[in-house]
């Protein structure tokens, strides 16, 4: 580090002692287009040579990002000043104490405008411990036409029954993703709580005393769903290995209906399109709703997605860290990272900006969905119960009604550690 | 993994020194010589570094997988390590699910080796035959399988079958079974064959190119008078060329063997184990690397490490007594 500083310095000349003194900030950010090292070059600038952000690439899927943050902070790295976390595997950092506890005038000044779901994904035990930076959710995409020609006024909200009876009239293929990957989780995760249940009723618990809410009513329907699905073939022969960009090709096909989805699949149609690989009348095709419902009474509890900003425990330079954090997260650097990435905001008021409005026509349908949606299970232990329910509820077409209980008993053994994962 | 094999010396026992016995024989009879003496002071001070450093770089992490496998330790709850002795090997020598992987390894291992054998050996010949201006060509046009990245055609071959990109489903439409609709990796045994059948295709040039060695070694004279006294082809292959060149198949057939049960880049890309697709290396890596569980995973590591050991034991045991039956034969 002072190594470095001095090369700095010799570098940049001897007159220019400031260059020499900006601190540098590691930033681990997901792949993304380009908007995290945008902002990250912003903010340096901005910050007047107080501090200078630099970026670092971690692996492209969730489960190898979290790896790499894991093992960096196990072992005490002190370039981890400000990591991008997938909200779900914060209580298994936060837990240890890896992460570095939000300060209060952080706190007031980065989540007074953030959305109900995002800012519940951001806490464990109760207390902040990383800021929302941007907020993902799951819409139901569906292609006009098929709609139209099943006789669905998607104006009001549909059940997954209704969808499903749907593509088996018309022969077509719904989007759902099969493959044995966090994608499966986050599927019954949100027909679990959709159906007014949770996959773990006491998610603070040490690993031998959780307790796995699978015994349930709403597992049984999150069940009967999937295994229909797979069984019946509504999914398409792809479903066992399709994920969320397999299922986005497929719904772009002849064979798509309906789809459920993160908001990327809209931009990137619209690339596609650009490309000549996708005809234009399929993207005028799509239209959007809410996640479908379980219970054609109760609203749906859409998935729940985004990055989280923490700060590393062992970072050496907290303070200027939590400052970069307020610049990263303000609500125009969202606004602007949304138009341009397509990653929805975590604030309320990057939804007023017209440019995103403009980019997102569905920003409406967005909002409403993270107000409704529903975090995957906030546990230390997150990555057994999340693998468990990835081994047992694949492929689809061999989920039965003794699928949950299975699971349950699964996930209770492996946190007791008789048994492997 | 050492690739080298020194095609002179198709019997000799990889990393051993072949020519030392004889000579350490002769000095035990006569005594060193001065000189004999400063050349053997120089070769260890030639090779020592490495050798130290070959022992560290080893046996470090052999005997840090060693301890740890014997806490209970969670790398992302450094406050509950806890020693349980040899607990961690009781829970995965009890779980169905690593005998079921330990299956799935065996089976890759036998099937891969068996085919590549055979396959090897009609490429051997192939080569061995070749007119001899063909035969540059021929043999870098066999080695180029060799030459990619494990993960790259592991890619490539993932990319050929997969329900969405793949051109293999609609080229061999034609079979029974096959159809846009068939989903390769989506149950245990169309996915193992995909495997199997990257594994076959990228390292059967290796087995070939040692088995090219073992045939040059055969001399010609034998296969010759076999000829004159009226063997056949089939004849003059079992009798006098196979037995000729046991100690070159025994070599490829460890090496290959060794490689295969270590499989991991190929399921890794493919499937991630998914389907009844997972060996024991990438169960030891989902649990040290993915769960964290560093004392549950440097278990099942420690476990695939004696299996490795165990198979390179057998197999040089039956070397030895290979050696010596071929060395008779002279």
């Amino acid at each position: 580090m002072s190594l470095g500083a001095v090369g700095a310095l010799i570098l940049t000349g001897c007159g220019d002692a400031d260059a020499g003194d900006t601190p540098t900030l590691t930033w681990y950010i997901n792949p993304d287009a380009g908007g995290q090292a945008e902002i990250a070059q912003q903010c340096s600038e901005a910050s007047d040579s107080r501090y200078n952000i630099e970026t670092a690439l971690l692996p492209l899927d969730a489960a190898g990002q979290r790896e790499q943050l894991a093992r960096r902070l196990a072992a005490g790295d002190r370039s981890m000043d400000i990591m991008s976390l997938d909200p779900p595997f914060i209580p298994e950092l936060a837990e240890p104490g890896f992460l570095a506890d939000v300060p209060d005038e952080v706190e007031e000044s980065t989540t007074q405008d953030v959305l109900a779901g995002p800012l519940e994904g951001a806490k464990w035990n109760g207390e902040l411990v990383t800021v929302p930076f941007w907020a993902n959710t799951q819409l139901l995409w569906y292609r006009e036409s098929v709609a139209e020609a099943a006789g669905l006024d998607m104006d009001q909200p549909v059940t997954w029954d209704q969808i499903m009876d749907a593509a088996r009239e018309q022969d077509k293929y719904l989007g759902v993703q099969g493959t044995q990957a966090e994608s499966m989780t986050v599927w019954v995760n949100g027909l679990i709580e959709s159906g007014g249940g949770s996959i773990v009723e006491n998610p603070e618990a040490p690993a031998d005393e959780v307790s796995i809410g699978m015994d349930s009513e709403a597992a049984r329907k999150a069940a009967e769903i999937v295994g229909t699905i797979g069984r019946d073939g509504l999914g398409g022969p792809g479903l066992p290995t399709s994920t969320e960009n397999t299922t986005m090709i497929e719904f772009q096909s002849d064979n798509g209906s309906f789809m459920v989805n993160w908001p990327f699949i809209y931009a990137a149609t619209a690339a596609a399109v650009e490309d000549g690989t996708v005809d234009q009348s399929v993207y005028e095709d799509i239209g959007w709703a809410l996640w479908p419902r379980v219970d054609e009474d109760e609203p749906s509890a859409p998935p729940l997605g985004g990055i989280n900003i923490g700060v590393g425990a062992t970072s050496e330079n907290q303070d200027l860290a939590w400052e970069a954090v307020e610049c990263i997260v303000s609500p125009e650097n969202q606004a602007n990272y949304f138009v341009t990435n397509g990653n929805p905001a975590a604030s309320e008021a990057a939804y007023e900006d017209p440019a995103v409005r403009e980019a997102f026509p569905m920003y409406e349908t967005i909002r409403e969905s993270l107000d409704q949606a529903a975090p995957r299970p906030q546990t230390p232990y997150y990555n057994e119960v999340s693998s468990a329910i990835q081994q047992e509820w694949t492929p689809p077409a061999s989920v039965t009604e003794d699928t949950p209980r299975n699971t349950a008993e699964f996930i209770e053994a492996v946190l007791k550690g008789d048994q492997l994962l | 993994m050492s690739t080298v094999v020194n095609p002179n010396a198709p019997g000799t026992e990889p990393g051993s020194l072949a020519p030392a016995p004889v000579k350490g024989r002769r000095s035990a009879r006569t005594g060193l010589s001065d000189r004999a003496k400063s050349e053997r002071k120089l070769g260890w001070m030639l090779a020592g570094p490495a050798f130290i450093l070959m022992l560290l770089v080893t046996m470090y992490p052999i005997l840090q997988a060693l301890w740890d496998s014997l806490f209970s330790f969670r790398l992302t709850d450094p406050g509950n390590k806890e020693f349980v002795f040899l607990g961690n090997y009781a829970t995965v020598l009890s779980d169905a699910l690593f005998w079921k992987d330990l299956g799935v390894t065996v089976l890759i291992t036998v099937v891969t080796v068996v085919v590549e054998l055979v396959l090897g050996f009609a490429l051997a010949l192939v080569m061995n035959n070749a007119i001899r201006n063909t035969r540059g060509l021929l043999r870098t046009a066999i080695l180029v399988p060799y030459g990619i990245i494990t993960v790259v055609s592991a890619f490539a071959w993932f990319y050929a079958f997969d329900i969405t990109t793949g051109y293999i489903n609609n080229w061999f439409s034609w079979l029974p079974g096959i159809g846009p609709d068939f989903n390769w990796f989506a149950s245990q045994w169309p996915a193992l064959f995909v495997i199997m059948a990257s594994e076959i295709w990228k390292t059967t040039p290796f087995i070939s190119l040692l088995l090219l060695s073992g045939l040059a070694q055969v001399p010609s004279e034998f296969t010759e008078a076999a000829k004159v006294d009226g063997a056949t082809w089939w004849q003059r292959m079992s009798r006098v060329v196979i037995p000729n060149m046991k100690a070159a198949i025994m070599v490829a057939v460890v090496f290959r063997a060794l490689d295969a049960f270590r499989i991991f880049d190929n399921i890794f890309i493919m499937t991630q184990g998914q389907y009844g697709t997972e060996t024991l290396s990438l169960l030891a890596y989902r649990t040290s690397i993915g769960r964290l569980e560093i004392g549950l995973g440097s278990a099942i590591s420690v476990i695939l490490f004696i299996c490795v050991l165990l198979i390179a034991f057998v197999a040089i045991r039956v070397f030895k007594v290979d050696l010596a039956g071929s060395g008779k034969g002279r």
